[in-house]
């Protein structure tokens, strides 16, 4: 009876949790989903070039050693210096940036946020919905809008590479899907790897001793589990004579 | 003791001014514990180990981290990246905090499964209740200093507690931020706090608790005194010196231990969110309400019995009640069996049916509230306080008088709450939620009149493993 009551309480509570879930999220915001392994260098070395290339111009990294950044992705800090540094930064510095907080504001509408941990506060799939979801609207200044984040300030800038997107409502005016209706410079599988590899330099940013503590954890797991063996042993001898 | 043992050299030199070995003797090599210890009697060692573990940390962390509200958030992100090592020691930290909760409940609950708040343990029970509440006071405060968003926001739900106090409250909440909003006066006040105060207080409680334990030895499993079958020594029959038996097998607890510890550091910091909130990773901003405020996991069954009354003042006084109750346990659980293996079936259910509430107090209080999950709260927070109530009702056997008034008296106060808010609304929820609480209440009250489920076992005299 009382165990009846308990799971029909659980019961009640698993159900609740899925219908809440459901009228929150937009089924298409949920349908962009990263890939994202930060051992896969090449891709965090792609992400980090059009990192670079399209969004350092607003997004600041300020947590970003640059040092650090050439260290785990493998570039020599030369190679690194020639080709991802374009101010007069020294290579020891991190990822700020030189737009004023009040051009921003008057250019924008909004100050750019800085990236270092927007993969961890908002995950992985948030930053590559952001940048797979932008679709034509004319009520909007930019002239696009945004499923990941509605009415976003920031611009398409990646509008030529992708092509332009059309958003399909059902007859209750719910989001159902982005519909392609130009072409960019990329094709869509290319398109996707490029936004894919920024998510993913993105993840790697947030966290970098991610790429250490797997392997260090690896040994440090090895090392304890042969300590609790051995003092199993011991205690089973020092217990012979207890039982 | 000393003159069969005397020892020469530095130690005995030493020993002559200062009373090592004695202490080693008393406390560790002659230090006689039950023999049968079975899992559940690790996590007091662990919990020992795990405040080691944050007073290291913590002195690490201590050392790079700026406690000032501009720099906070910043020195964090330093520790995490810069630092050598940084992060590792900094996921040691707070994952240790979890760890600490986890290890502290199960060790509570043990002490309720064996009954070893019971007499003549009641002030082990108290001084531990004391470091559990600091414990609260020390994770609390910890938890504002990395500046996050949810640092921030679940500081301002907890300090505003403190404002619902009639009269003097809002007096109070200033005089706890040291200002009219959290800021950096409140962030370098609970720094100092943190790392200092309440880390002493928690010392000083542990010397205590550990003191007591020594002094009236400890309970085991089967709830039998072991002092009172002694040898013609005065050795407990079934006791065996802590040192080495116990630190032996101690050290394969903290084997286990450290692994699953290691596993979560290493592997899952965050653990989902629970260890770590992803909003944690946005600087506090005072403008910015969160969508949703829940607090880190070990706070959320009492944040729940908060929420669980819509008004602010009488949500805060139940979550108060919900703690200082503990405090007042081996005088309601008056019942002379100690250990959960001779008491009766309802005690058990009564344990069990309290766990699974707790648990899912716990569960509430990371989500959103609903109207269901409110009224979920609400019934589970009255199970709560009907489990104390029912550990005095087992005290002994009841009559039938008063069997049937204590049960009335329940379902009267019960009743009260829901009648002053039915309404055409609500009424499906508040008749079905009160028909299950009810329904338990009257099973387990009334039953020992009609069914044996109430019957007692007998208690050996001597352990029985």
């Amino acid at each position: 009876m009382i165990k009846n009551n308990i799971l029909a309480f659980i019961f009640l509570i698993v159900i609740s949790n899925i219908s809440y879930a459901a009228s929150v999220k937009s089924e298409l915001s949920t349908k962009y989903k990263a890939t994202s392994n930060i051992n896969n260098k090449a891709s965090l070395q792609r992400g980090a070039k059009h990192f670079v290339n399209y969004c350092s111009g607003c997004h600041s990294l300020k947590y970003m050693r640059m040092s650090t950044l050439a260290q785990d992705l493998g570039i020599e800090e030369a190679v690194f210096s020639k080709n991802l540094l374009f101010t007069d930064k020294k290579i020891g510095e991190t990822m700020t940036i030189a737009m004023k907080e009040s051009d921003a504001v008057t250019w924008f509408n909004a100050v750019p946020p800085d990236l270092s941990l927007t993969a961890r506060s908002k995950g992985a799939d948030y930053i590559y919905s952001k940048l797979n979801t932008y679709y034509e609207d004319d009520s909007t200044t930019t002239g696009y809008n945004n499923v990941a984040l509605p009415n976003t300030s920031m611009p398409n800038i990646l509008a030529n590479l992708q092509g332009g997107q059309k958003l399909v409502l059902d007859s209750n005016n719910n989001p159902v899907s982005l519909e392609k209706i130009s072409d960019g410079t990329y094709t869509e599988i290319e398109y996707k790897q490029l936004t894919n590899d920024i998510t993913n330099f993105l993840v790697y940013v947030s966290e970098p001793a991610k790429l250490k503590r797997y392997s260090m954890g690896f040994w440090v797991l090895l090392f304890i589990f042969i300590f609790t063996i051995i003092a199993y042993y011991t205690k089973k001898e020092f217990w012979k004579d207890v039982h | 003791m000393s003159e069969k043992n005397q020892t020469t050299g530095v130690i005995g030199w030493v020993d002559e001014r200062l009373p090592i070995l004695s202490f080693v003797r008393n406390h560790l090599t002659h230090y006689y514990t039950p023999k049968n210890f079975n899992f559940w009697y690790f996590f007091g060692s662990l919990a020992f180990l795990i405040l080691f573990l944050q007073i290291f940390t913590g002195i690490f962390l201590a050392m790079h981290y700026k406690p000032d509200a501009k720099l906070a958030f910043d020195s964090v992100e330093f520790i995490m990246r810069d630092v050598n090592l940084g992060w590792l020691i900094r996921y040691m930290h707070s994952t240790g905090a979890s760890a600490f909760f986890v290890v502290v409940y199960l060790h509570m609950f043990r002490a309720l499964m064996y009954g070893s708040f019971k007499k003549p343990r009641e002030l082990i029970w108290l001084f531990g209740v004391f470091i559990y509440l600091a414990l609260m006071a020390e994770a609390f405060m910890g938890y504002l200093l990395p500046w996050g968003q949810m640092s921030y926001w679940g500081a301002q739900v907890i300090i505003n507690l403190f404002t619902t106090i009639p009269v003097i409250g809002p007096e109070l909440g200033i005089w706890i931020r040291g200002d009219f909003a959290i800021s950096d006066p409140t962030l370098t006040r609970f720094f100092a706090l943190h790392i200092v105060a309440v880390p002493m207080v928690i010392l000083l409680l542990v010397i205590l608790h550990l003191s007591a334990l020594h002094t009236v030895g400890s309970n085991n499993p089967d709830g039998v005194e072991i002092k009172k079958n002694k040898d013609e020594n005065g050795i407990p029959l079934d006791g065996i010196p802590f040192h080495p038996y116990y630190t032996v097998k101690d050290f394969v607890g903290i084997g286990v231990f450290l692994f699953l510890f290691a596993l979560v550091v290493f592997f899952v910091p965050e653990m989902g969110g629970y260890f770590l909130e992803h909003a944690n990773f946005i600087p506090a901003n005072p403008l910015v309400t969160p969508e949703h405020i829940a607090p880190v996991w070990y706070f959320t069954p009492f944040y729940s019995i908060l929420r669980a009354i819509p008004d602010p003042a009488f949500g805060a006084l139940a979550m108060a009640m919900s703690i200082v109750v503990l405090f007042f346990l081996p005088w309601i659980d008056r019942n002379p069996i100690k250990s959960i293996r001779y008491r009766s079936t309802l005690f058990k259910i009564n344990l069990f049916v309290f766990v699974i509430g707790f648990l899912i107090l716990g569960y509430l209080g990371v989500k959103a509230p609903n109207p269901l999950y409110n009224a979920l709260a609400l019934r589970f927070s009255e199970m709560y306080f009907i489990f104390f109530a029912l550990l005095y009702f087992y005290s002994s056997t009841r009559n039938n008088l008063f069997s049937y008034v204590f049960s009335g008296v329940i379902i009267f106060l019960i009743l009260i709450y829901d009648l002053l808010r039915i309404s055409s609304d609500n009424y499906i929820m508040i008749l079905t939620g009160l028909t299950l609480v009810i329904t338990f209440v009257v099973f387990m009250t009334l039953s020992p009149l009609y069914s044996s489920l109430n019957k007692e076992k007998e208690v050996p005299d001597r352990v029985t493993e």
